[in-house]
């Protein structure tokens, strides 16, 4: 069992190795893109103040050629090696692999890139977005694999239960997509502040310049909208199921615990963006900011209250 | 007029089922500035500035101690900041979700709620006894919309259509030797919507009906005794504002055995408890074994838990005159995970002074050579050992003053056996300076358990299931329409049949349905193959 861990923890290396060259085949693509957007660009800057949003000319080329395909297919290798890190944990703990920090954190990040993987596949974002996406991913794990990392051990008997199986499962899946739709949000505000800022004649700088090489606002807007449409049942889910398990295992079922309060917060701030798009003067940039703040309080959720604040999850 | 029957050539918000905000304001009426105000509260705006004042508001919640959950921390909190703390409770922020002000925000939100839900449940069922609205003048100024020549009548043409979308609500109009059809679908998604905002109101109630009929308390057994229902026996109870002592069930239980164990790193691996019990006076006892996430099901909707654990060393204690005053197992409090557990015996019955004595048990024992110190290195009472200081006088039991029995705080009037700590290994016997002894006769084990009644918690279940199903119907399914005009006028006679489509999401995904569909339809009509431009897409 012991020999799997080890094995686990090496594939877990191959992962991040795997995903870092998808990461800098997606930067090449981006980088070739850029050389071809920024005649567009000079156009702009000569001042044409009428362009509409999703002028031909800034927009970037139609993605061909090799290299983009390359990092598509090697972050979905990364995937499957990602895959059977956690399968062989999971074997190796003889559980599910979400027992503690580490684990959870590993899973999470393979539905952010499964989900990814998913939408490049139906059509729905772009793969250009590949580069910004493997970025965090990369970092995560990299701090999953380092600080985070926890040998393979037993759970404690509050922990091992049914419910809390379904309750993780359903957090983690929603957990992954949560983070995923954050990072396309702050994607899409890039877009919309470059689009802004093009559209009023000024000349963009560094980072805001990224945003040249996006796909279109409304594209992403519509790509964070529906991951998010997809996590939130299931974080609603995860919530209810926590409840149960917490009703049979500590007889109550809502007790505002640290980690059931910023699960709330969590939910209820993407409750707020699910409103916020259905309001008037709330569409498009003010919603994405919703959406980001909520991916941080999922952030804080999960690290924060596990590192630094004492409640009755701190075991997890 | 409802938002169904808006104008033809609409944007996609032209489908929602939202009720209209603020008509024309009512002038001069005395209920116009109340009409005005609650028109305000149910807004979306105010709905969603709720929304973020109940996230911001649940966030010192979050990250200060809060006294209905570690009151202990709270007061640590207090020395670490004395001068914080005091203002920081002036706002409630250590009672946040026991405030008034975070109960004027969710109070809010479900009254807009509520106002909410009224009017949309009145819409929606309007629409759902509304045929769908008349085609409109333009098709082709849809996102989606198609076009070919058929050689069906208009009659024929449309009514095939409307064979084609089986599962639509369709309604065929002719005018004047055209024919049109008017289709919809996705109407579960406001069902879905209301559903939820609904099981949202129903949940609150179930919460709030466990806040005012619940029942919580928590109690030491040690095994071999035995526990009723009932107030006093608890050694700590939350009851409801509206609890009664009615409310308690009648069952009882004895704890036979409790026994843990532990990986040999002294991790804890299983906590069971066997338990006699019945649910009621008269009922035949049977037994029960009681596990983490295994509550027991004790009748009268009262559920026992078992909560934690630790060591009762069975003590005898001998006055000076040679009478055992205590043959009792006082349970002890762990004070690490090793289980080190500090011990408190106090024997009022001895004489002619009263006796106590304070002390450590330590499970798996370890004494440093040097220092004489014990210390536990595993939970399993492996090598066990009671090491006391024994102590003489008054322990003031009779002073009316409640007193802890696990501490001998407040009993200034004793005096200590001048004697080293003394050690003990089971069946060992201290006989002291001056009279009196203390056996180690062995090792008992307790467990708390916790006794909770919650009314509402069914409620809350079914709602929270409703919530769900209400979401998945509201985010899924897709409100759309497509309207079909078939009239005549085409090349040789034939007849031209128009299509077009409009949905309120997603109008990508709609695109694809919408191509689907006219295939579909052009094969029942006889048309020509689809025209690879169309439909036309968005964005
Ligand atoms: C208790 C707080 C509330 C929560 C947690 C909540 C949650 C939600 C969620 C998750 C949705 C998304 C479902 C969808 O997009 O179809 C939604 C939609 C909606 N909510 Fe609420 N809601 C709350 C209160 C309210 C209130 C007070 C109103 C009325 C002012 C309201 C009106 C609406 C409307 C009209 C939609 C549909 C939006 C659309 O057309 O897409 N909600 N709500």
């Amino acid at each position: 069992m012991q020999a799997l861990a080890s094995v686990s923890d090496k594939l877990l290396f191959a992962t991040i190795v795997v995903y870092a060259l998808a990461m800098l085949c997606f930067a090449g693509e981006q980088a070739a893109r850029r050389a071809r957007a920024v005649p567009a660009r000079v156009l702009v800057g000569a001042g044409a103040p009428l362009l509409s949003k999703d002028q031909p000319g800034v927009r970037p080329a139609a993605p061909r050629g090799g290299i983009g395909r390359l990092a598509v297919v090697l972050t979905a290798g990364g995937a499957v090696v990602h895959l059977v890190t956690l399968v062989l944990r999971g074997i190796a703990a003889g559980r599910p692999p979400w027992g503690n920090m580490y684990e959870f954190s590993v899973s999470v990040a393979f539905v952010a890139v499964a989900a990814f993987l998913y939408l490049v596949a139906d059509g729905r974002v772009d793969r250009s977005l590949g580069a910004f996406v493997m970025v965090p991913v990369v970092l995560y794990l990299g701090l999953a694999g380092t600080v985070l990392y926890t040998p393979v051990g037993p759970l404690v008997p509050a922990l091992d239960s049914y419910w809390l199986k379904i309750h993780v499962a359903a957090a983690v899946m929603a957990s992954g997509a949560f983070l995923l739709s954050g990072v396309v949000a702050l994607l899409y505000l890039t877009r919309a502040r470059y689009d802004e800022q093009t559209a009023a004649g000024r000349t963009v700088r560094f980072p805001l310049s990224l945003g040249g090489s996006l796909p279109a606002a409304s594209s992403l807007d519509r790509a964070s909208y529906s991951v998010i449409a997809f996590a939130f049942p299931v974080w609603t889910f995860a919530i209810i199921a926590g409840a149960i398990w917490a009703e049979a295992a500590w007889g109550r079922y809502w007790g505002w615990d640290p980690k059931e309060t910023w699960s709330f917060i969590t939910w209820v701030l993407y409750a707020g963006y699910l409103h916020a798009r259905a309001t008037a003067g709330w569409k498009g940039r003010k919603a994405a900011w919703v959406a980001v703040a909520a991916a941080c309080a999922l952030i804080i959720d999960y690290y924060v209250v596990n590192i630094f604040v004492v409640g009755l999850h701190s075991y997890a | 007029m409802t938002s169904l029957q808006e104008g033809p050539v609409q944007d996609a918000a032209g489908l929602s089922t939202q009720p209209a905000e603020v008509g024309a304001p009512v002038r001069g009426s005395f209920v116009a500035p109340y009409r005005r105000a609650w028109r305000q509260l149910t807004s979306m705006r105010t709905a969603l500035l709720l929304l973020f004042l109940l996230a911001l508001g649940s966030v010192p919640g979050g990250f200060l101690p809060q006294r209905a959950l570690a009151p202990q921390r709270v007061k640590e909190y207090y020395s670490a900041h004395p001068s914080l703390a005091p203002v920081l409770d002036r706002l409630s922020l250590f009672d946040v979700f026991a405030s008034p002000w975070f109960a004027a925000v969710y109070l809010l939100l479900f009254v807009s709620l509520i106002g909410c839900i009224v009017p949309r449940t009145r819409l929606h069922a309007k629409a759902l006894r509304t045929p769908p609205p008349k085609v409109p003048h333009t098709l082709s100024r849809l996102r989606a919309s198609d076009r070919w020549e058929t050689d069906l009548s208009p009659q024929d043409a449309v009514a095939a259509a409307r064979a084609a979308l089986p599962r639509w609500r369709r309604v065929v109009r002719e005018v004047s030797g055209s024919a049109e059809l008017s289709a919809e679908k996705g109407y579960l998604r406001e069902t879905g919507n209301l559903l939820f905002h609904v099981s949202l109101v129903v949940l609150l109630v179930g919460i709030a009906l466990g806040g005012l009929y619940g029942f919580k308390g928590t109690v030491l057994v040690t095994e071999g005794s035995g526990f009723a229902d009932a107030i006093i026996n608890y050694d700590d109870i939350t009851p409801g504002r509206r609890f009664t002592q009615d409310g308690l069930a009648p069952f009882h239980f004895t704890l036979d055995d409790f026994h843990a164990t532990y990986t040999a790193a002294g991790a804890a691996r299983t906590f069971e408890a066997d338990l006699t019990w019945a649910p009621g006076p008269d009922a035949p006892t049977r037994p029960y074994r009681l596990r983490v996430n295994h509550p027991l099901e004790a009748g009268g909707g009262a559920k026992v838990y078992l909560v934690g654990h630790g060591y009762a060393p069975h003590v005898v204690v001998k006055d000076p005159k040679g009478n055992v005053a205590l043959d009792q197992s006082v349970p002890c409090l762990p004070q690490n995970p090793k289980f080190l557990s500090n011990c408190t015996i106090k024997v009022p019955d001895a004489e002619p002074d009263q006796m106590a004595f304070e002390g450590v048990f330590t499970p798996t024992t370890v004494q440093d050579p040097k220092t004489g110190q014990v210390t536990s290195v595993h939970p399993a009472a492996a090598l066990p050992v009671l090491t006391v200081v024994g102590y003489r006088g008054d322990l003031g039991v009779d002073a009316g003053i409640p007193r802890s029995v696990f501490s001998l705080e407040g009993t200034d009037r004793l005096t200590k056996v001048d004697a080293p700590p003394q050690g003990l290994r089971p069946g060992e016997t201290w006989k002291m300076p001056g009279g009196g002894s203390i056996t180690y006769a062995g090792t008992d084990e307790w467990a708390t358990f916790q006794v909770t009644q919650d009314p509402g918690k069914v409620l809350a279940l079914y709602a929270s299931a409703g919530m769900v199903l209400g979401l998945l119907l509201s985010l899924f399914v897709r409100r759309r329409r497509v309207w079909v005009r078939a009239v005549p006028g085409g090349a040789d006679g034939r007849t031209v049949v128009e299509a077009g489509g409009l949905s309120r999401t997603d109008a990508e995904s709609f695109a694809n349905e919408f191509g689907a569909l006219t295939e579909r339809l052009r094969d029942r009509t006889g048309g020509p193959a689809p025209s690879p431009t169309l439909p036309e897409k968005d964005g």
